[in-house]
């Protein structure tokens, strides 16, 4: 494919390029109209934009969990450390390293919190030993699921279920993990801790995010790169600060430009500024 | 008055006047009630695993079992049968999952339940083009299960235990505790009940759908050898079976049918009921009432408890 690749001297440190994919679900809902990043190793990039825009279609493209919803990669290709994933299934995908925290956390609600994270390790095959040792790390990181580790993980708090299902993730020694909208449901003190956790995990392992979110405030505080989705397009990208410095970021998805311009695209994009604020 | 005096005073005379034959017919109701136990837990394994309503448990049950008893007639030691016959009901899992299942996946319920209907008729057109239609006697002393009684003298009178009735209940025992520690010890237990909670969280930490489903159709399809052996013991090995499997369906409906508590409960439930209504009130219907009454009963279920027993509970957060 003849598209924006970068360029070949920064290809090594790139972990993830996704290349002006297209995906139609149901064989006739186009829903993402030729989507491009790149997620260098060890960085933090969000994937913006507002209800609809195509943010968790995106990821499950990455992760291969689009086919379980009927929606298929049409055009384009998506390459994990230098290896096209189109072909893989969810399971191998894992195993080389990727994996996605699904909106809404779905947590295996009848298994106990250590159970759910026991699960993500599933893939691995390096001992009980090395398991135990990675369960003891996410505690270290999520101290409140020790102290749950024997409930019921539907019982349990929204927060809690979003740390279990990144806890789980980690388990399976992910290179890359997919994370789409960590904070929904959750009060904002709660979201900035998980976010901070965030953080300190990519500092410490390296492991490296793309995350999708609505809340831009939050994203861009954290993410070193950012792209922002409106209906299937990326109609923006660049830094943090360079996005948290554009004026129409600061209009429409952070709530603080002037008036006079309404959208990238469409007038009617105003509506949703209630929503990206609240 | 007659008929009133038969429904609700003459059976209990009878019951407190020959207690004996009470506990007998209670022992009686119970093995049976544990065979419709085994049938409808492969049932639930396959749907809490899957989603897909197992129409072809009850063949299986007579499949296996009928490759067991041809597997010995064609010279094979008792033992090895067994353990070729397991590997028929692993191959046959394999085979389902990636011919059946793999392509129907995200289809609709109804399309899977047909799909389980098929299979029901190929494994009966397969059966009896390879084993023969003709019923089969189980090789009881041969795979070492007790054959004989035991008299139990007790109120006046004796309660016959057939050796091999204890040892249906005793296996069966076993092999629930065996499938509870499985599923709440083991990698692979705990992926099922992860993908039995839900499929795509479950495929998105890289638990392979594929390899899962394979693995409860093996298990169930073991349920069903084990089944398959100890009704054969007490009866025959035939395909008539079939139709008393189709009694799990009423099973199901007391028990729910992601319960395995479920499954055993109302099994043994339909069990015991229905012999001692056939028993003690058959006389008013004619007879005959083995056939229908779990499926009255479940009826009944239906009507007012539609959840069944134990249907799980749904968890819902405040
Ligand atoms: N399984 C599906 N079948 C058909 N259309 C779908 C399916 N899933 C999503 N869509 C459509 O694709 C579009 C993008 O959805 P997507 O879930 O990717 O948006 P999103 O950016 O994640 O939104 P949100 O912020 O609400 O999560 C929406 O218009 C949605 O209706
Ligand atoms: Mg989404």
């Amino acid at each position: 494919m003849a598209d924006k690749t970068p360029d070949s001297q920064i290809q090594n440190d790139i972990i993830l390029s996704v290349n002006n994919i297209e995906v139609i679900y149901d064989h006739v809902i186009l829903v993402l109209k030729g989507v491009s990043l790149h997620v260098p190793k060890g960085g933090i990039v969000a994937i913006l934009g507002a209800n609809g825009a195509g943010k968790t279609t995106t990821l499950k493209a990455i992760s291969n969990l689009l086919h379980a919803e009927r929606g298929e990669v049409t055009k384009g290709s998506i390459e994990f450390r230098g290896e096209e994933v189109q072909s893989l299934s969810p399971n191998e995908l894992v195993r080389r390293g990727c994996i996605q925290v699904m909106e809404g956390r779905h947590c295996f609600g009848h298994l106990s919190i250590e159970e759910n994270l026991l699960t993500g390790a599933f893939t691995r095959k390096d001992g009980n030993a090395a398991i135990k040792k990675d369960l003891e790390m996410v505690y270290q990181y999520f101290p409140r699921l020790r102290e749950r580790k024997g409930s019921q993980a539907g019982y349990t708090s929204g927060g809690e279920q979003q740390m279990c299902a990144i806890g789980r993730a980690l388990m399976s020694k992910p290179s890359m993990i997919l994370l789409d909208e960590p904070s929904m449901g959750l009060a904002p003190q709660l979201v900035e801790e998980i976010f901070d956790i965030v953080k300190q995990l990519n500092v410490d392992t390296g492991v490296s995010f793309l995350l999708a979110e609505q809340n831009t405030n939050i994203a861009l505080k954290y993410a070193t790169y950012g792209y922002i989705l409106e209906s299937g397009r990326v109609v923006l990208d660049g830094t943090g600060d360079e996005l948290r410095e554009n004026a129409d970021v600061k209009e429409f998805y952070l709530g603080t430009g002037g008036e006079e311009r309404r959208s990238f695209r469409t007038v009617k994009h105003y509506k949703r500024r209630k929503r990206w604020l609240a | 008055m007659e008929l009133l005096n038969s429904i609700f005073v003459a059976p209990f005379v009878d019951m407190a006047a020959y207690p004996d034959f009470l506990i007998q017919v209670i022992w009686e109701g119970f093995v049976a009630g544990v065979l419709y136990s085994l049938i409808a837990l492969g049932f639930v394994l396959i749907y809490k695993a899957s989603g897909v309503f197992n129409f072809a448990q009850g063949i299986m049950v007579v499949f296996s079992a009928l490759a067991l008893v041809s597997l010995h007639e064609a010279g094979v030691p008792a033992w090895l049968a067994v353990v070729l016959a397991i590997g028929i009901m692993g191959v046959l899992a394999v085979s389902i999952e990636r011919l059946v299942l793999r392509k129907l996946v995200n289809q609709h319920d109804a399309i899977l339940l047909m799909a389980t209907i098929g299979l029901t008729l190929i494994l009966k057109g397969v059966g009896e083009l390879i084993f023969g239609g003709e019923p089969k006697p189980m090789i009881t002393e041969q795979l070492g299960l007790p054959t004989g009684s035991t008299d139990w003298e007790v109120f006046d009178g004796i309660v016959i235990f057939q050796h091999i009735d204890i040892a249906a209940a005793v296996i069966a025992v076993l092999m629930v505790m065996a499938l509870g520690v499985f599923f709440s010890k083991t990698r692979i237990g705990r992926a099922l009940r992860a993908v039995a909670d839900d499929h795509q969280a479950a495929l998105s930490v890289g638990i392979s759908l594929h390899q899962i489903w394979a693995i409860v159709w093996f298990a169930s399809g073991i349920v069903a050898l084990v089944t398959g052996i100890m009704w054969g013991a007490r009866s025959e090995v035939s395909f008539a079976l079939e139709i008393i499997a189709l009694k799990a369906l009423a099973v199901l409906i007391l028990g729910g049918f992601t319960s395995i508590p479920g499954a055993i409960v109302g099994g043994l439930l339909i069990g015991i009921g229905e012999k001692l209504f056939e028993v003690y009130w058959g006389a008013l219907f004619g007879s005959g009432v083995e056939a229908w009454f779990a499926y009255v009963l479940a009826l009944i279920f239906l009507l007012f408890r539609p959840q069944g027993l134990f249907g799980e509970r749904i968890i819902e957060r405040v």
